[in-house]
């Protein structure tokens, strides 16, 4: 009962916030600013509803709350493939000004770098998924340096164009993408329905999920996958934003204070909505677009990740 | 009936678990002894599948556990490991119902529910049911976790150490619950264990594992002898009977 009232009033917030975002300031011009917001709007629930569930899956299977599915190195994979786009083909390429181009090959780039990271790992059996983070941490971060070695040597005016592409932005989204994302993420739901009861148990360890009866292997394997697609298409979307999801998690944990996932991931993505609907206003309202809200993300994410680390430690 | 053929495990280049062959009898408590290192946990992981074997195979009752499909072994055996840390904030109700997935898959029924209160009585934490694991004794949060497994109804459970952190009265509690379960529920029950004289007054069987092979198994009465410990610990062990119990005293 109790986590159901929460939930009801995390409903209300987020749905409130975004009222608050489509009307805000609108001079009465409903026919262009609606459908425009509205999109923003979309983007922004599938980004935050994404990095949220995909947090607490990730942060479940791999038994760690400080761990986020951006260790996978595949936000530095999506960088890497901007910046090395500009790099060779430079920034008037169609790559770079198709949009929807541009998007579909990053999220194939970046699932078949999921799906080799999978294969190499999942190649015996019982493979251990700390060795998979491990993988993923050394190739994002070989991912970076080779980033940054590009951008050193380019263009200044095309490193303006990568620097845009840094940080998350609700700010050109298109519409066409919107929707394909939405698509995609329905069908992911969709395909791991079944496995979600799984989640609960898993919590508790590989040890007792097996026991349990749980076919761990596998449905480690597929969420895994689901991680990876829901990582993909909200960073294709819109752009890396590193901390939201430890934030978001994070958060669900302590307002939820239950173990049970179906609360757990309804939650997160609630607040994640309230997180980026809220702070993309901040944005707009408050620092009228001199800051971006990666920037706020990082700032506040990375202020309580250091306070979860002082908490674990006393 | 659980039985274990020409088992073979290696961590590394370690042959943790040599040749290993057993019978576990039906509706009997087995225990299963040596020394520290003797590759006992290492066995019942692998007959409870946590681990898979490098060689040989384990079957219960006709279904080999490697093939075998895991929902259904879970509602034939259950396993509790030497070591459970929790980081989920669980009461211990909450963990107890976890043992009921195998059959509600996370949708507790009434029946559910009343398997879930049998347990927690059976483990007297009817007090102590909606206290957090984290707040419990090492001992009640042990009571917690065979809580659980008895409500997974089982056939055949199989514990590793259960009486660690137990104090003596709660571990002869302990060792009476599960010679009740065997006796009134008709359960198969193996246990690795380490205090002889528990062994040696509750269990029907034993098995003795060295350097990770097998190398005594029998009745109590086989194995509880000067003879027969002293090449299982290398030390001579006096034995006495008390009350019709065969006692090791090895103390001075
Ligand atoms: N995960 C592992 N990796 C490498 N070696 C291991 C692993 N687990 C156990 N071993 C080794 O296998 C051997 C048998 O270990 P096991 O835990 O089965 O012993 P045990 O008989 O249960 O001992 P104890 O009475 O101390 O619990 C030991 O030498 C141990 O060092
Ligand atoms: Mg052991």
């Amino acid at each position: 009962m109790k986590h159901k009232a929460i939930l009801t009033v995390l409903v209300i917030g987020a749905v409130g916030l975004i009222a608050l975002y489509m009307t805000i300031a609108s001079g009465g011009n409903w026919d262009y600013i609606l459908p425009r917001r509205g999109m923003k709007v979309l983007a922004m629930v599938i980004t935050a509803s994404t990095i949220g569930i995909s947090t607490i899956i990730f942060q479940t299977m791999t038994n760690n709350r400080i761990l986020t599915p951006s260790i996978m190195g595949m936000d530095s994979l999506y960088m890497l493939l901007q910046t090395a786009l500009i790099f060779i083909v430079g920034s008037g390429s169609a790559f770079i000004m198709n949009r929807n181009l541009n998007f579909v090959v990053s999220v194939l780039l970046m699932m078949v770098f999921a799906m080799l990271l999978y294969k190499l790992l999942f190649r015996k059996e019982g493979a251990n998924l700390f060795f998979l983070l491990l993988l993923g941490l050394i190739f994002g971060t070989f991912f970076s340096s080779i980033s940054t070695f590009m951008q050193v040597l380019i263009d200044p005016n095309e490193f303006l164009m990568i620097q845009d592409r840094m940080f998350a932005s609700f700010n050109n989204v298109s519409s066409d993408l919107v929707w394909v994302a939405l698509g995609c993420i329905a069908l992911t739901i969709l395909w791991m329905w079944k496995d979600l009861k799984y989640l609960d148990v898993l919590a508790l360890g590989r040890d007792q999920a097996v026991n349990l009866g749980v076919d761990y292997e596998r449905v480690v394997r597929k969420l895994f996958l689901v991680t990876a697609v829901f990582v993909a298409i909200s960073t294709a979307l819109v752009g890396p934003i590193l901390f939201l999801g430890l934030l978001v998690a994070n958060v669900t944990y302590e307002v939820m204070k239950t173990y049970r996932h179906s609360y757990l991931m309804a939650a997160s993505a609630l607040i994640g909505i309230i997180a980026v609907v809220g702070g993309q206003l901040l944005v707009e309202r408050v620092f009228s677009f001199t800051t971006t809200l990666s920037v706020i993300v990082n700032f506040i994410g990375g202020v309580y990740f250091l306070y979860l680390l002082l908490r674990e430690r006393s | 009936m659980v039985s274990a053929s020409n088992v073979v495990k290696f961590f590394g280049k370690k042959k943790v678990v040599q040749d290993v062959s057993i019978q576990v009898e039906k509706g009997k408590i087995t225990s299963l002894i040596g020394p520290n290192g003797a590759g006992k946990s290492t066995l019942l992981s692998i007959v409870s599948r946590l681990i898979t074997s490098d060689e040989g195979e384990v079957r219960i009752d006709e279904l080999d556990v490697a093939k075998c499909r895991g929902s259904e072994l879970a509602k034939k055996v259950s396993i509790l490991k030497q070591a459970n840390h929790m980081t989920l904030k669980l009461t211990v109700r909450e963990l107890v119902s976890f043992g009921r997935f195998p059959y509600s898959q996370g949708k507790l029924t009434a029946e559910d529910e009343r398997y879930v209160d049998e347990a927690i009585d059976y483990m007297q934490l009817t007090d102590l049911q909606h206290t957090y694991l984290d707040e419990l004794s090492g001992g009640q949060k042990q009571r917690a976790f065979l809580a659980m497994v008895i409500a997974q109804d089982t056939e055949y459970i199989l514990l590793d150490e259960p009486l660690n952190n137990l104090d003596m009265k709660h571990a002869v509690q302990m060792m009476k619950v599960l010679r009740r379960l065997v006796d009134e529920l008709g359960k198969t029950v193996v246990i690795v264990i380490h205090d002889i004289n528990f062994a040696s007054c509750y269990s029907d069987n034993i098995i003795a594992m060295k350097n990770g092979r097998v190398i005594r198994e029998g009745t109590v009465n086989d194995i509880i002898k000067p003879s027969v410990l002293k090449e299982i610990y290398d030390m001579d062990i006096n034995i006495e009977d008390v009350n019709e119990n065969k006692i090791c005293v090895y103390y001075a």
